[in-house]
């Protein structure tokens, strides 16, 4: 199993060369970088002279997108990043590690509670459709869990901004903190459930868009093992719907279940883009968002690479997750 | 499709016979399963049944089960399969009934219906009545007895082994926890020790020589007849009155298969019960079963014992199924196949289910269904060959041959 998991990390340390070579050609291709961004008013009125603006490009490294120069820029970047320094964000105006590692908790805790939640909600459901298929909770909760897998982000989230925010004004319409409201520096109770209640509404967006997904996923596979022959044995012995439903068919449902839900763990760290932008909280979905418009190459770099990891990672318990569920599988 | 058909030269069987159900009809088809399912699962359902209910009395008290009059039927969307259709036959303590017939002629489902197993909510038991002698010395009718009675049955009284020993057991559980889990059930006062001694026990008695081994693996470290060996001896665990036996041996190859048989023949006798076998293999019948009952699109066409059906089988679709056995032969003609297939079991016509592939047919056989006739106390068969109308066409014919041949 050792062995298994070294060729697996080295696997995934050749992944992710080809991931960073990859993204690092495309957006030192995009037609507008950050200097491009930056500078394209005081060229306009005349500030700005074109020579300015390429000496600018040769002090960030932009100037020169040849191919040759951009394969030259990109090794630099693999070296420093080889030593665990992801360079210097050119919007942020700190190193990339740090905005990293101050904004991802915000996301993680966000999608950690709407995982949370997906869970406890999406296989119950599941499960109990799928022991009463075709009934009409089967039905209800089918058509819901659609329902809310169907609704883009945004819309779900301008829906529930208008209703509870501006028509009913229960919860707060955007950002983290109430601005207008200054607490005490002992107040962490208050600050905290400032911060939860500020919270609430891009939680339930998040659960509703993904609870669906569960539910299905746990309604389809519970009915394939409610249906196998060994689930027909259980039942023969004399063991009652109770024991065959949620011992030897929930069993065998986990498998699938516990595979995919503990491979989606490490990308609760990679921050819900549109849902963050839209609510305006600054977590790092809505940090790389801003970065990717401005052409703030060393960050969107380093985002990238970071959400590579995550899902290399995520694929990694994945495989281990389904050795420990299922006893037939070995990793060899 | 009148385009189409303009230039097809020739029908093809099983395709363009097929019907087709316009979207109307197929929504009044399930219109009507709803409702009828509904009233099965409500009548199912029920709480609180009285004993009384489903108390009722053996017609021949040395019997363990009576089929009397079986129908099950499956509510499907393209209409009602009638799986089970008036099956009839007996179950006598302490003897291997064989159950014999062509894939989906309603062995299985027979079977099924005898555990209250069948596919719900679209497969009902619509009519009839199944007895059982129960070990306490009543006597009930499982078409009636509610599920919580019934779980007390299964396992314990009925068990069953099943044709696919491979998916049979449950993959993510131990051999020794699948097999406890029996005992801790139905054995009052069962502890976790005395359920693993007993499985132990049981595993010994199925010819395991590595019981306690085997007790610890998983079911994918055994191999498929060591795998039956665990699925009959986990029926075997409360000493059964009565095993069902699905196709025990039809996944196994065949040195495997003579070991499982001789092993359930075994068991049989130390534990005093009786045995339904179902097969499609006559071999396996011939070796073991006491009564033969031969299943036809969910009929029974012929049964009686052993030596009445292969010494002198009556029912054409009987001689066909023995003509069709591999003699074992070192040179062999082409292998006989009774031609044609199982008709589609929704919409069964009125008359005999054979008469399109029968070599006898005759008029009366599209007319009505034969009645069961009597050859001897356990003997009977369903076919117009050898009563009224149909007996006096054959005396005819054979009359003209025996002239014909007089003649030249």
């Amino acid at each position: 199993m050792w062995k298994y998991l070294l060729r697996r990390i080295a696997l995934s340390l050749l992944i992710l060369l080809g991931v960073s070579a990859l993204i690092y050609l495309l957006v030192m291709l995009m037609p507008a970088d950050y200097i491009d961004n930056q500078t394209s008013a005081a060229l306009q009125n005349g500030s700005m002279t074109m020579e300015d603006v390429m000496r600018l490009k040769e002090l960030y490294g932009l100037a020169d997108k040849s191919f040759t120069g951009i394969a030259k820029s990109y090794i630099a970047w693999l070296k420093s990043t080889a030593s665990g320094d992801l360079g210097f964000s050119f919007m942020y105006g700190r190193p990339v590690t740090d905005v990293l590692s101050d904004y991802i908790w915000i996301s993680f805790i966000i999608a950690f509670l709407s995982y949370i939640f997906q869970i406890i909600i999406g296989i119950p459901m599941g499960v109990k459709a799928a022991s009463n298929q075709y009934s009409g909770y089967d039905y209800t909760v089918s058509v819901f869990a659609m329902m809310g897998t169907a609704l883009p982000s945004f819309f779900l989230s301008a829906l529930l901004m208008n209703v509870f925010s501006i028509q009913l004004g229960i919860f707060p319409l955007q950002g983290l903190v109430t601005a207008t409201r200054i607490f005490p520096s002992d107040a962490y109770i208050q600050v905290f459930l400032d911060k939860a209640w500020h919270l609430v509404l891009p939680i339930t967006v998040l659960t509703t868009l993904n609870v669906g997904g569960t539910m299905k996923f746990t309604r389809t596979n519970m009915l394939e093992v409610l249906s196998s022959d060994y689930i027909r044995t259980a039942r023969a012995k004399g063991l009652s719907e109770q024991v065959v439903t949620y011992k030897h068919a929930f069993r065998n449902t986990l498998i699938p279940l516990v595979t995919s839900l503990s491979g989606m763990l490490p990308g609760l760290f990679g921050g819900a883009m549109i849902t963050e932008t839209v609510f305006a909280i600054p977590g790092i979905g809505y940090m790389a968002l801003r970065a990717t418009r401005g052409g703030d190459i060393p960050f969107i770099m380093g985002y990238n690479m970071f959400l590579a990891i995550l899902t290399v990672l995520g694929m990694l318990i994945s495989d281990i997750m389904y050795m420990v569920v299922d006893p037939r599988v070995k990793l060899s | 499709m009148g385009l189409f058909d303009r230039f097809k030269t020739k029908k093809i069987e099983g395709v363009d016979d097929t019907m087709y159900l316009t979207l109307r009809e197929e929504r009044r088809i399930t219109k009507e399963n709803t409702k009828i399912i509904k009233e099965f699962e409500r009548q199912k359902n029920r709480k609180h049944v009285t004993e009384a209910e489903y108390l009722t009395q053996m017609r021949d008290p040395s019997n363990v089960v009576e089929f009397d009059n079986l129908h099950t039927y499956f509510f499907t969307e393209v209409g009602t399969v009638k799986a089970v259709n008036g099956v009839s036959f007996d179950i006598p303590q302490g003897k291997i009934v064989g159950v014999v017939g062509e894939s989906g002629c309603g062995k299985s489902v027979t079977s099924l219906s005898l555990m209250q197993l069948v596919q719900a909510p679209q497969g009902q038991i619509a009519d009839g009545s199944i007895r059982y002698q129960a070990g306490n010395g009543k006597c009930y009718d499982i078409t009636k007895m509610p599920k919580d009675q019934m779980l007390k049955i299964r396992g314990k009284e009925i068990a069953m082994i099943f044709q696919e020993p491979m998916t049979s057991l449950n993959p993510v559980f131990r051999i020794g926890e699948q097999m406890d889990e029996v005992v801790l059930l139905h054995v009052e006062g069962a502890t976790a020790e005395s359920a693993k001694a007993r499985s132990i026990e049981m595993l010994n008695l199925v010819g395991i020589a590595d019981e306690e081994k085997i007790y610890k693996n998983y079911p994918h470290e055994l191999s498929g007849g060591m795998r039956q060996r665990v699925m009959i001896a986990m029926a075997l665990a409360c000493d059964p009155r009565l095993i069902i036996a699905d196709e025990p041996t039809t996944a196994l190859d065949v040195t495997i298969q003579a070991q499982i048989l001789e092993l359930l023949r075994n068991v049989k006798d130390k534990i005093n019960g009786s045995i339904m076998l179902i097969t499609h293999d006559l071999g396996v019948i011939a070796e073991m079963a006491d009564n033969v009952v031969v299943m036809y699109a969910g009929r029974i066409i012929e049964q009686g014992t052993v030596h009445e059906i292969f010494k002198e089988p009556k029912h054409p679709y009987t001689i066909g199924l023995m003509k069709s056995k591999p003699g074992g032969k070192l040179k062999e003609d082409r292998l006989y196949s009774i031609k044609g297939q199982v008709p589609n079991p929704i919409n069964m016509p009125d008359f005999c289910y054979f008469c399109n592939r029968c070599d006898h047919a005759m008029n009366i056989c599209s007319k009505e269904y034969p009645n069961m006739v009597k050859f001897s106390p356990d003997h009977l068969t369903a076919c117009h060959l050898y009563y009224g109308e149909g007996l006096q066409e054959q005396n005819q014919k054979r009359m003209q041959n025996n002239q014909s041949e007089g003649k030249e």
